[in-house]
């Protein structure tokens, strides 16, 4: 072989119903890394991608939904065992990307597996520990389970190109939601890496969507779109977030807005979680 | 039919004033806004006249709160809270019959409900959430969850004390300090309510109760040292407040209306679904969020069922709401008769088969006479509004699978019902049905250790249980 030989570049797309095409819009930007060096141009999702992100989310959900927790969990496991084998490409892209050395790159990286196997080990516990069984004054057995919300535009946030990211997604997926994501928008090569080991991993299509672009450009659709239940504004770009949350109120969105400063390598609590499920409670008479 | 002979509880035991106050910072006082005429439903004649709050009130309620938070109450130890909810909690029961006649004089509601669900279920809220006061550490949301401030509530005309236990009780267990605004048209029992908060010696500020029209509820939702909002009325009110609150920071809980689907399966015991069925709409005149307003009755069954319903809402007595024998009272106000009324024209042009109860009605007061409409079609407007009274539209399917997808289909998810004797089936549908509480082979049934509230358009956040204290917790 050549010692000169020619890379071959990646074209980077996005990711919708488990397929990736290029922007409906026809359109890309480039992107480059921290210091400013061109790495590829992504696609510049549109309101029609978005659009069609969001029925690809809304099919998946009965299927993911209705999945045992078990099943979700293993499915969840096997994405983490598929970016173990991938830790090298994602701690380069990190590291382009953040511009961090390559061996913080690489904790990142490491943190953001682990985070998906924790996520993963909460898919048959969170009925557990958020569920009740309700001691009701009456002849009645009431019990109570946490659903999930639905499908949830994730705004990815912007810094945090990859452990951010699956801070965030992973546990939208965990509970049974079905999700659309929009990555950071100068660092989204490490989401479109992830898509490929989510379509890799048995994680069925339309589970996870994955638009790259400019996030002010997209998440007004998904705030007002009426078949989004819920909003993670994470990575919405501060002047724009009270306009959001103002859209998302015209169907009675869940929003989460972003923490004041959010340490990704610290292990997470619930709140994640719980911010995308709906506790639903059954009663039923005891009697002879 | 039996015939009754009258057997009105005395209004006497309401204690009811010719005047009501506002309430702030432990003190009845005076509101700068223009006073309001509670009127009684049952007579359409004025009850008592309320002071209402201007601006400057909301204002000095809010200040007064946040003192009482920052001073007293968000550091006392969640022991010593306890003691004072537990207080509040046998005040109620003490008090329960005039606040059981005074619901029934201001709200129209019939005295065996005010009597033996709003009262006793209030008290059993401020019971339950008592003693989560120096237990939160067990909750589940760290070892130490921190209480959120000053929380701003505004409440519904049809549950009003209840609503006020819902809101205040888990608040002040949480740490909180309250400005409650009660509904415009129903504000006598949460000023009683202040009353027994004073006996039981609440520090001042810790609970401040403003009555008023929407203007105040705006005012309190949009002040801007209020941490927390809980806000439970219709979803047209629910998204303005959502809108309002957008970058504010503040934490938000909704709870909006609803359209249940109610499903009697072929194997359903009628006799049984009919009750659970008249339950579910008539109570409290249908003024219900969760009311199973939209029956869905499998094909096979739909008429044998359909006749022996007639028969029984025939049965139901329409009347003085302080009558002991009354099943259905009075409609709130002239303005929600107005409503139903306009919504059930609209069932009859858009060709539903109106059935309407033939029951006697009172000459004075504001009433309507129990209603099923059948051959409803899932894109008429009783069939996707709520219309909060007691009407019933009927729609039938086939198939477990459209029974479920017409349940489904409408953008509220607040409540359910399912009849069948099949265990499996009740379990499927309960799964499948998106709602926040689904009653099988009951309806209706409310407990405070029991998490209520809605998915989608119905809101967010829930009311009772470990799952209701998020909504008062900085978490």
């Amino acid at each position: 072989m050549s010692e000169n030989r020619i890379g071959v570049a990646k074209t980077y797309k996005l990711y919708i119903g488990g397929a990736f095409p290029r922007s409906e819009s026809g359109r890309s930007y480039p992107v480059s890394d921290a210091k400013g060096a061109f790495l590829a141009n992504a696609a510049q999702g549109s309101r029609k991608d978005a659009r069609d992100a969001v029925a690809a989310a809304r099919k998946a959900f009965p299927g993911w939904s209705g999945a045992t927790a078990y099943n979700r969990g293993q499915v969840l496991y096997r994405v983490a065992e598929v970016l173990e084998g991938r830790r090298e490409q994602f701690a380069a892209e990190v590291a382009a990307a953040e511009g961090v050395a390559l061996k913080k790159a690489q904790q990142l990286v490491d943190a953001a597996v682990d985070r998906w196997v924790w996520y993963a080990g909460w898919t048959d516990k969170v009925a557990t520990v958020l569920g009740a069984a309700n001691p009701v004054a009456g002849p009645y057995f009431s019990f109570s389970v946490p659903e999930p919300t639905g499908v949830v535009a994730v705004l990815a946030p912007q810094q945090s190109s990859l452990l951010g990211l699956v801070s965030a997604v992973a546990p939208v997926v965990a509970t049974g939601n079905t999700a659309v994501v929009v990555a950071s928008a100068d660092r989204p090569l490490p989401a479109v890496t992830l898509s490929e080991v989510l379509a890799t991993s048995d994680v069925p299509g339309g589970v996870v969507n994955v638009l790259t672009g400019r996030t002010e450009e997209i998440a007004p659709w998904l705030a007002s779109h009426a078949d989004v239940n819920a909003l993670d504004l994470t990575g919405a770009p501060e002047a724009l977030r009270a306009e959001l949350e103002r859209s998302a109120a015209g169907t009675v969105k869940r929003v989460l807005r972003p923490r004041p400063s959010e340490d990704y390598l610290r292990e997470p609590d619930l709140g994640r979680l719980r911010a995308f499920v709906e506790s639903k409670t059954v009663w039923h008479p005891v009697g002879t | 039919m039996w015939e009754y002979a009258p057997a009105p509880e005395s209004r006497d035991i309401a204690n009811l004033k010719p005047n009501y106050r506002m309430f702030v910072d432990g003190e009845f006082v005076e509101g700068g806004g223009e006073p309001l005429k509670s009127v009684n439903p049952g007579t359409g004649e004025v009850l008592a006249e309320v002071s209402t709050a201007a601006p400057a009130d909301v204002d000095r309620a809010v200040k007064a709160a946040r003192r009482a938070y920052d001073r007293v109450w968000g550091r006392m130890p969640g022991a010593e809270r306890a003691k004072y909810i537990f207080r509040i909690a046998r005040l109620i029961q003490e008090r329960g019959r005039e606040l059981a006649v005074l619901e029934s004089l201001d709200n129209g509601k019939p005295i065996k409900e005010s009597r033996d669900v709003d009262v006793p279920t209030a008290a059993a809220h401020f019971f339950y959430h008592a003693g989560w006061a120096d237990k939160l550490g067990y909750a589940g949301y760290g070892p130490d969850p921190r209480p959120l401030g000053v929380a701003g509530q505004v409440i519904p005309w049809n549950f009003p004390l209840l609503m006020a236990a819902w809101k205040i009780a888990p608040a002040l267990a949480c740490g909180n300090t309250v400005v409650l605004k009660p509904a415009e048209t129903t504000p006598l029992t949460a000023l009683v309510l202040a009353e027994i908060i004073q006996q039981a010696e609440l520090p001042p500020g810790v609970v401040n109760i403003l009555p008023g029209a929407g203007d105040v509820g705006a005012a309190v939702v949009a002040h801007p040292d209020v941490d927390k909002v809980a806000f439970t009325g219709s979803t047209e009110v629910g998204k303005l407040i959502q809108r309002q609150l957008a970058g504010t920071g503040k934490k938000l809980t909704l709870e909006l209306g609803g359209k249940a689907a109610n499903i009697v399966f072929d194997d359903a015991p009628l006799d049984q679904a009919v009750e659970g069925i008249v339950n579910g709409i008539f109570f409290n005149q249908g003024h219900v969020c969760c009311a199973g307003s939209r029956l869905l009755v499998q094909e096979s069954v739909a008429e044998e069922l359909l006749d022996k319903l007639r028969t029984r809402v025939s049965t139901l007595r329409v009347g003085d709401p302080l009558d002991k024998n009354t099943d259905v009272g009075a409609i709130n106000s002239a303005e929600q008769l107005a409503r139903i009324q306009e919504l059930t024209a609209s069932g009859e042009a858009e060709g539903a088969q109106r059935w309407t109860s033939s029951c006697p009605l009172p000459d004075k007061g504001f009433y309507f006479a129990p209603t099923v409409f059948s051959n409803v079609s899932q894109a008429m407007r009783i069939a996707r509004e709520e219309i909060f009274g007691p009407v019933l539209s009927v729609l039938t399917f086939r198939t477990p699978d459209e029974a479920v997808a017409k349940a489904n289909n409408t953008p509220y998810g607040l409540s359910a019902g399912v009849w069948t004797e099949k265990g499996s089936r009740i379990l499927w549908a309960a799964q499948k049905m998106r709602a926040g509480v689904v009653w099988a082979n009951t309806f209706n049934r409310f407990d405070p250790t029991a998490p209520f509230g809605g998915y989608q358009e119905s809101g967010f956040g829930r009311e009772g249980g470990r799952t209701g204290l998020e909504a008062y917790l900085d978490v």
